[in-house]
């Protein structure tokens, strides 16, 4: 059996599922006022400092929510109502065309129901946003700019984006900036406070923390209509019961796998180019997708023209090959990738594609499986495809 | 790996009839992977009534059960080749002023055509369905539930592609499947059949056509070419309709009328009474034989609609199509229709019918 799908959910980390467990055996709620109440906090608060620590923010800044889809959710509704109710003229929301889903249709939801005006930044052919067409777009009408939001690093072709450009073009306008970087912490080093963001999505589970976890890095000076109204929690931004053992968990799995990075990256670059390299070998026609250098470590995304993904899919999985033709959301019912679209590919060869996603349990023997398995299964799907 | 036992795809629709056939077909000890086919471009969230199909709800009931069954599952696109020949061959024949049967026609160019190609490359040896019919040998037969009983729609299937099929239910009656459903603690046990075209989620197939074709208005004229009324499109209308004439004048005998032919070229819709509905010669297109083809004429029952009645018939080979005379005059039979050919309950063979006419008595 080989994991190659860690970018749709990474394995719990034996140590964290210790820890929650732990947690989950003896806590009540943090927000009451006894002594079990009391220490809840305590944890829910330690563990508030502990991911401000790894991700260069504040504590104050830190807002749990229950996912990566739901701290989405909230910067791009609550910066932009904030935002346009300041001044009904500023409806304007620049995201990339590479966003994920959690992003897209919070502003297609805002351009239906809030009068939002969504501008997609284009990327190019390696799926980079390009920071001049930014300023482009910024340019046209900087003072209708509600918001700009560019992910980190794209959960589907692993393409690292110029965020710091961005940020800086954002902050020359004076306009919030958000940032997903579901994908990017744990795999690259990220600092909230240098990253001039005002707003940025982190979930647990995609490095080796439990999912229903996540939060939203707001900056102390940044205003955020609450999407989630009742008790208050959570600066009055994200009312609900604090999960506390999911943030013990988060706060854990984010030490260990900041700790870990260094070494991890390295190898995880090493098992990417192992594979890639082994499969350009092995297969002809293949062609990679994303950024060659300028990547997640552990991404690999290769179009296979001539085979539906979905069947190269079937055939590595009957092989104890796990990985996904896109992101997990939309598996299921295939949809040609919005990603690739928007890199330019035509549909075929975005259907032909499959993500090989590499973390903290991969190793040499995954590799080699892949590349044992991956000829004949694409031989096979070529057949199948034309058939 | 044991490399002699038989893989098969499990074609789920999120149905009890499907979940119960792969569940049969991981019993027979074969390797079973599910699929579920997505046929609709634009699916709904939720199933609404036993209409319509192919919900993002029927693909997670499909995908539970075979979480149940403990075998693998996929979403299988296949909206393109549906729309391309399902749908639009619908429209085309309607739109020619014949009677199409859309389930034929899913069986015949998807699910045993496209999806078995599919399978077939992907190193599967077969299709395996929830249709109720009996398949043994090659020999197509009905199942042992009359009442739903399917081998019409399968009938269209060539031997190539039953060498290729597995249909697990026909020796158990619906009740039977369900209770069996029941017992092996799947959801769907109780779901209720799906009724009517897939893809017409509101059952109306005169308002899918329209939106389709646009409207066409044309007469509606008696045998004799007096104009009784008007239509917004002869493709609305099928052969033996009476409901939906909306005629301005009663007939001189004051009893119903019927569509007796609709003329595509003209966009004209021809009426008449009951009787003239009668026919007992048919004219079909090539048929497809499931077993050895006959070479003199053959005396067979023949089924000429999904539920309808089969008739004794004496059939001969012209021109390469049948001439089918039936031995009781039949009504409503349209242009499009599938004529099924039966000795007992076996299947011997299929065609589409061309023409229909009353042939003048002869005295002996």
């Amino acid at each position: 059996m080989a994991y190659l799908d860690h970018a749709a959910t990474a394995p719990v980390l034996p140590e964290v599922v210790s820890a929650m467990a732990e947690t989950m055996s003896r806590v009540g709620n943090a927000s009451s006022l006894h002594s079990s109440g009391r220490q809840a906090r305590r944890l829910v608060e330690e563990s508030r400092e502990q991911v401000a620590t790894v991700l260069g923010a504040r504590p104050s800044e830190v807002i749990f929510t229950s996912g990566g889809t739901e701290a989405d959710n909230l910067a791009i509704k609550g910066l932009y109502l904030s935002r346009r109710d300041g001044d009904p003229g500023r409806r304007r929301l620049l995201v990339s065309a590479v966003e994920h889903h959690a992003v897209l249709d919070s502003t297609d939801w805002l351009a239906a129901h809030e009068q939002a005006e969504v501008v997609l930044l284009p990327v190019d052919q390696l799926g980079r946003v390009d920071p001049a067409a930014v300023r482009a777009a910024v340019a046209d009408d900087p003072a209708s700019v509600a918001l700009i939001s560019v992910m980190w690093a794209n959960n589907e072709v692993g393409t690292v984006q110029p965020v710091a450009e961005v940020a800086g073009i954002a902050a020359e306008f004076g306009i919030p900036f958000h940032t997903d970087a579901v994908q990017a912490v744990g795999s690259l080093p990220v600092s909230f406070q240098a990253s001039g963001a005002a707003a940025l999505t982190v979930s647990a589970h995609k490095l080796g923390g439990p999912a229903g976890i996540g939060a939203l890095l707001l900056g102390r000076g940044v205003s955020c209509v609450p999407s989630l109204h009742g008790g208050g929690q959570e600066r009055d931004v994200r009312s609900g019961t604090l999960n506390v053992a999911g943030a013990v968990g988060m706060a854990l799995a984010l030490e260990l796998a900041e700790a870990r990075r260094p070494e991890l990256a390295v190898e995880l670059v090493r098992l990417r180019q192992d594979l890639i390299e082994g499969i350009f070998e092995r297969v002809d026609g293949a062609v990679l997708n994303g950024d060659p250098v300028d990547r997640l470590p552990g991404n690999v995304h290769l179009s296979f023209p001539g085979c539906e993904g979905d069947s190269l899919l079937m055939l590595l999985d009957a092989r104890g090959i796990e990985c996904s033709t896109g992101s997990a959301c939309s598996a299921g019912l295939a949809q040609p990738s919005h990603v690739l679209l928007a890199m330019g590919a035509d549909e075929r060869r975005a259907r032909s594609s499959l993500r090989l996603s590499l973390g903290h349990t991969s190793t040499d023997a995954d590799v080699q499986g892949v590349l044992d398995a991956i000829a004949p299964a694409v031989d096979r799907a070529r057949r199948a495809g034309a058939a | 790996m044991t490399g002699a036992r038989r893989r098969v795809l499990a074609a789920m629709s999120g149905g009890v009839d499907s979940a119960v056939a792969a569940a049969r077909a991981v019993d027979a000890g074969w390797d079973v992977t599910g699929v579920h086919l997505a046929l609709s471009r634009q699916p709904a969230t939720l199933r609404a009534g036993a209409r319509g199909c192919c919900t993002i709800e029927d693909a997670n009931d499909a995908r539970r059960a075979a979480d149940v069954l403990g075998i693998p599952f996929y979403v299988w696109d296949f909206s393109e080749r549906f729309a391309s020949d399902v749908i639009e061959d619908f429209v085309a024949e309607y739109q020619a002023g014949h009677t199409p049967n859309p389930c034929l026609r899913c069986n015949e160019k998807i699910k045993f055509s496209a999806l078995l190609d599919r399978a077939l490359a992907l190193d599967f040896d077969a299709v395996v369905t929830g249709h109720h019919a009996r398949l043994a040998g090659g020999v197509l037969t009905r199942s042992v539930d009359a009442a739903k009983d399917q081998s019409y729609v399968l009938a269209v299937l060539t031997p190539q592609q039953l060498a290729h099929a597995e249909f697990p239910l026909g020796d158990s009656t619906k009740d039977e499947v369900r209770a069996e459903a029941a017992a092996r603690g799947l959801a769907v046990a109780d779901k209720p059949d799906s009724h009517d075209i897939c893809f017409i989620a509101d059952g109306d197939t005169r308002g899918f056509l329209s939106r389709r074709l646009g409207q066409q208005p044309g007469e509606i004229v008696d045998q004799d070419g007096t104009v009784l009324g008007e239509h917004d499109g002869a493709f609305g209308f099928t052969v033996g309709q009476r409901r939906g004439l909306n005629l301005t004048r009663p007939s001189a005998s004051g009893q119903p009328r019927y569509v007796l032919a609709i003329q595509p070229k003209t966009n004209t819709v021809v009426v008449g009474g009951r009787d003239e509905l009668a026919v007992d010669r048919i004219h079909t297109a090539e048929p497809v034989w499931l077993g050895e083809v006959p070479t003199r004429r053959l005396d067979c029952l023949v089924q000429v609609r999904a539920h309808g009645e089969p008739v004794p018939a004496t059939v001969v080979v012209i021109d390469g199509g049948l001439q089918v005379d039936v031995a009781r005059p039949q009504h409503g039979i349209a242009p499009g229709q599938a004529l099924v050919m039966y000795a007992g309950d076996r299947v011997l063979g299929s065609a589409t019918i061309g023409s229909a006419a009353r042939v003048p008595a002869v005295t002996p």
